[in-house]
């Protein structure tokens, strides 16, 4: 790869990241889909299509708020880009709208996806309604119970909820069955992966339909800061979809990009390189190469592995990865909603809760955050969590 | 490598005598028995054995052979038990192990590979390192005397087959039908399909395997390819609890249909 976070050629390698580890069945299918999603990106009439959805639907450009009372309590200037006020409430419909339109260009008329938290499952059924496709969508039966509403929300929109039922049945394993449901359906069902992780041209497509939140981002800092840019972008990092896009808009500054994992779920912090799910990152796993299951209040960070991007850009320093734990979580996810009315959701509360610890670190600078989506969905689960 | 190995030599004298070759595969470290269980499946008439290292998260499998894998980790396998167990078997029939490549990546691609030749095993198979990622992995197989047999799936395009074929060695696995492995009431039309395109572009022995479940679907499938690999419903076998002798006479039911053709 010659630019930082450019296009990752024909392997699909970012640095030793990345690549197309998966079944010979399906080579084809990402051949076919890269050769798809190249011809469509630079076709001005595609590009017009998606910019007209991602206004007129879904509600772009999203605002940057500047978080003044938060601000006065953390010592430093807050900044937050606003994904949580999205159509169906975070960023995920970036990437679902531009996958959905490249299926539909594709001719396929079946969307295949998996999901954690439920806010890609969501995004998938509303682009299916939209378009006019039969979508099927796999959750983990731990991510069923906790996320109760998004299942709903998804058979609202004409979708199919499928249990993954096999190994600790969160999303590793919602993307294992997707995964085999693809090979077996590969002929007329699209996979509408959900994070910037899988085989190549996912990591790459996904992240590219996720920039316009940098480009936004960086415009609209640059009118609030004379010109200048924030000394600090932060996002959560599960797969690491949402932190790749606001990255993406700043990676040719002096900005310091720092993604949040859950402690439970730290691919990058373990920094232990592994291959699973299509492609070469760091990996969750024992001496041995068993993947190992994450642990997170958070079902949409709750993944042993993470986007090879990110594990490019940790091993070349460019960006850093800090880890918090559920109670930091927590605390945060309080913090937001207390002093400046906004409830996160919980992976975006992992962002917060790095920022609250790192006050000091942070102290007179200012901090753009990534929030990626709304907490609507978590309240149910808070109210378990904080016994009211 | 240019020369023929161990493998591939096993099933060439088959096909050389008229007859069909039969790979059955089974788990390893499923069960206390299992290296019996291997000992039966070779005493019935195995050309050549596929043993299953078992990975977390098998994307290419079905209930069956996850239900399997699930039950040889709980029960504390790991590569080097299973590797360590083959190497005290004695085993005559070539052996080939199949798991996915972070296995074989988490050792080394090299230590992996020399672990293999070192427990005995002649032959390789990772269903989720396709040709284009089979570099640093092939090259320490080859070096290593390890034949890494590659897959070849209904949905490649005329154009790629050979290529496959070319870098397989061992046989070239054909995929019977879109999907994962697992026992099906029917043989697919890809697995024809399959077979007949995989023996128009190699001299390599093609066996067709997923979704080949019972005798009559082997023979039917033989009357193209050169034989078949039969997983799932061996692997049901064992978890129905059957012994090595009931997986056995499983195996010896495959033996006679296909000597019958």
């Amino acid at each position: 790869m010659s630019t930082l976070m450019g296009d990752p050629g024909a392997d699909g390698r970012f640095g030793e990241f990345g690549g197309r580890f998966i079944p010979e069945t399906l080579v084809p299918a990402c051949q076919e889909l890269e050769k798809a999603f190249r011809s469509a990106w630079g076709d001005p009439e595609f590009r017009n299509e998606l910019s007209s959805l991602l206004a007129d639907y879904a509600g772009r450009p999203s605002p940057v708020t500047e978080c003044h009372r938060l601000g006065e309590e953390l010592g430093y200037r807050v900044l937050l880009k606003r994904e949580d006020l999205n159509h169906t409430g975070s960023h995920k419909i970036n990437n679902v709208l531009g996958q959905a339109l490249l299926a539909k260009r594709m001719g396929k008329t079946r969307l295949i996806a998996e999901t954690g938290a439920g806010q890609h499952g969501v995004a998938t059924a509303t682009a299916a309604a939209l378009m006019g496709m039969e979508c099927r969508v796999y959750m983990g039966e731990v991510d069923i119970e906790r996320q109760e509403l998004n299942v709903f929300r998804m058979k609202l929109l004409g979708s199919e909820v499928v249990p993954a039922m096999s190994g600790s049945r969160t999303l590793k394993d919602a993307v294992n069955e997707a995964m085999r449901e693809w090979v077996a359906t590969v002929e007329d069902s699209y996979y509408c992966l959900g994070s910037a992780m899988g085989p190549h041209p996912y990591p790459w497509m996904v992240r590219t339909f996720h920039e316009v939140i940098g480009i936004e981002a960086r415009e609209q800092c640059q009118r609030l800061l004379d010109g200048g840019v924030p000394d600090v972008i932060t996002a959560c990092v599960g797969g690491g979809s949402n932190a790749i896009g606001i990255f993406s808009g700043f990676v040719d500054t002096d900005a310091e990009l720092v993604g949040v994992e859950p402690a439970g779920g730290a691919a990058v912090g373990r920094k232990v390189p592994g291959v699973v799910h299509g492609s070469k990152s760091y990996l969750m796993q024992d001496e041995v190469g068993q993947v190992l299951e994450a642990e997170s209040i958070s079902a949409g960070l709750d993944y042993p592995g993470v986007g090879p991007e990110h594990a490019h850009l940790a091993d070349i320093g460019r960006a850093r990865y800090e880890s918090v734990t559920d109670d930091e979580v927590v605390e945060a996810f309080q913090l937001l909603s207390r002093t400046e009315g906004i409830i996160p959701a919980l992976e975006c509360a992992h962002a917060l809760a790095w920022m609250s610890r790192a006050r000091d670190e942070l102290a007179g600078k200012t901090v753009l955050m990534n929030l990626s989506g709304r907490g609507d969905k978590d309240v149910r689960q808070m109210m378990d969590v904080l016994g009211k | 490598m240019s020369e023929i190995g161990k493998f591939e030599a096993s099933l060439r004298a088959r096909r050389e005598s008229g007859g069909k070759i039969l790979v059955p595969y089974i788990t390893g470290g499923l069960g206390d028995d299992w290296i019996e269980t291997l000992h039966a499946v070779a005493d019935a008439g195995a050309d050549g054995i596929e043993i299953g290292i078992p990975f977390s998260d098998p994307v290419m499998d079905g209930p069956t052979i996850q239900e399997a894998n699930d039950k040889a980790l709980a029960s504390g396998a790991t590569p080097q038990s299973i590797l360590s167990a083959i190497r005290e078997s004695d085993i005559e029939v070539p052996l080939a192990v199949m798991t996915y490549y972070n296995i074989a990546f988490r050792a080394g691609d090299k230590r992996f590979a020399t672990d293999l030749a070192e427990a005995g095993i002649s032959g390789c198979i990772l269903p989720d390192l396709p040709l284009e990622e089979t570099g640093s992995w092939t090259e320490a197989a080859d070096e290593a005397g390890v034949e890494t047999i590659l897959l070849a799936a209904p949905t490649a395009p005329d154009e790629r087959l050979p290529l496959i074929c070319e870098r397989s060695r061992g046989f070239v696995y054909g995929i019977g039908l879109l999907g994962i492995t697992g026992v099906r009431d029917s043989l697919a039309a890809s697995a024809m399909d399959i077979a007949g395109r995989l023996k128009k572009v190699t001299d390599k022995p093609v066996l067709i395997g997923v979704g080949v479940g019972t005798p009559a679907q082997a023979v039917e499938v033989s009357t193209v390819s050169d034989g078949v690999v039969v997983g799932s419903a061996i692997v049901n076998r064992m978890l129905s609890g059957a012994g090595p002798d009931g997986v056995g006479e499983l195996v010896s039911e495959f033996r006679a249909a296909l000597d019958a053709g």
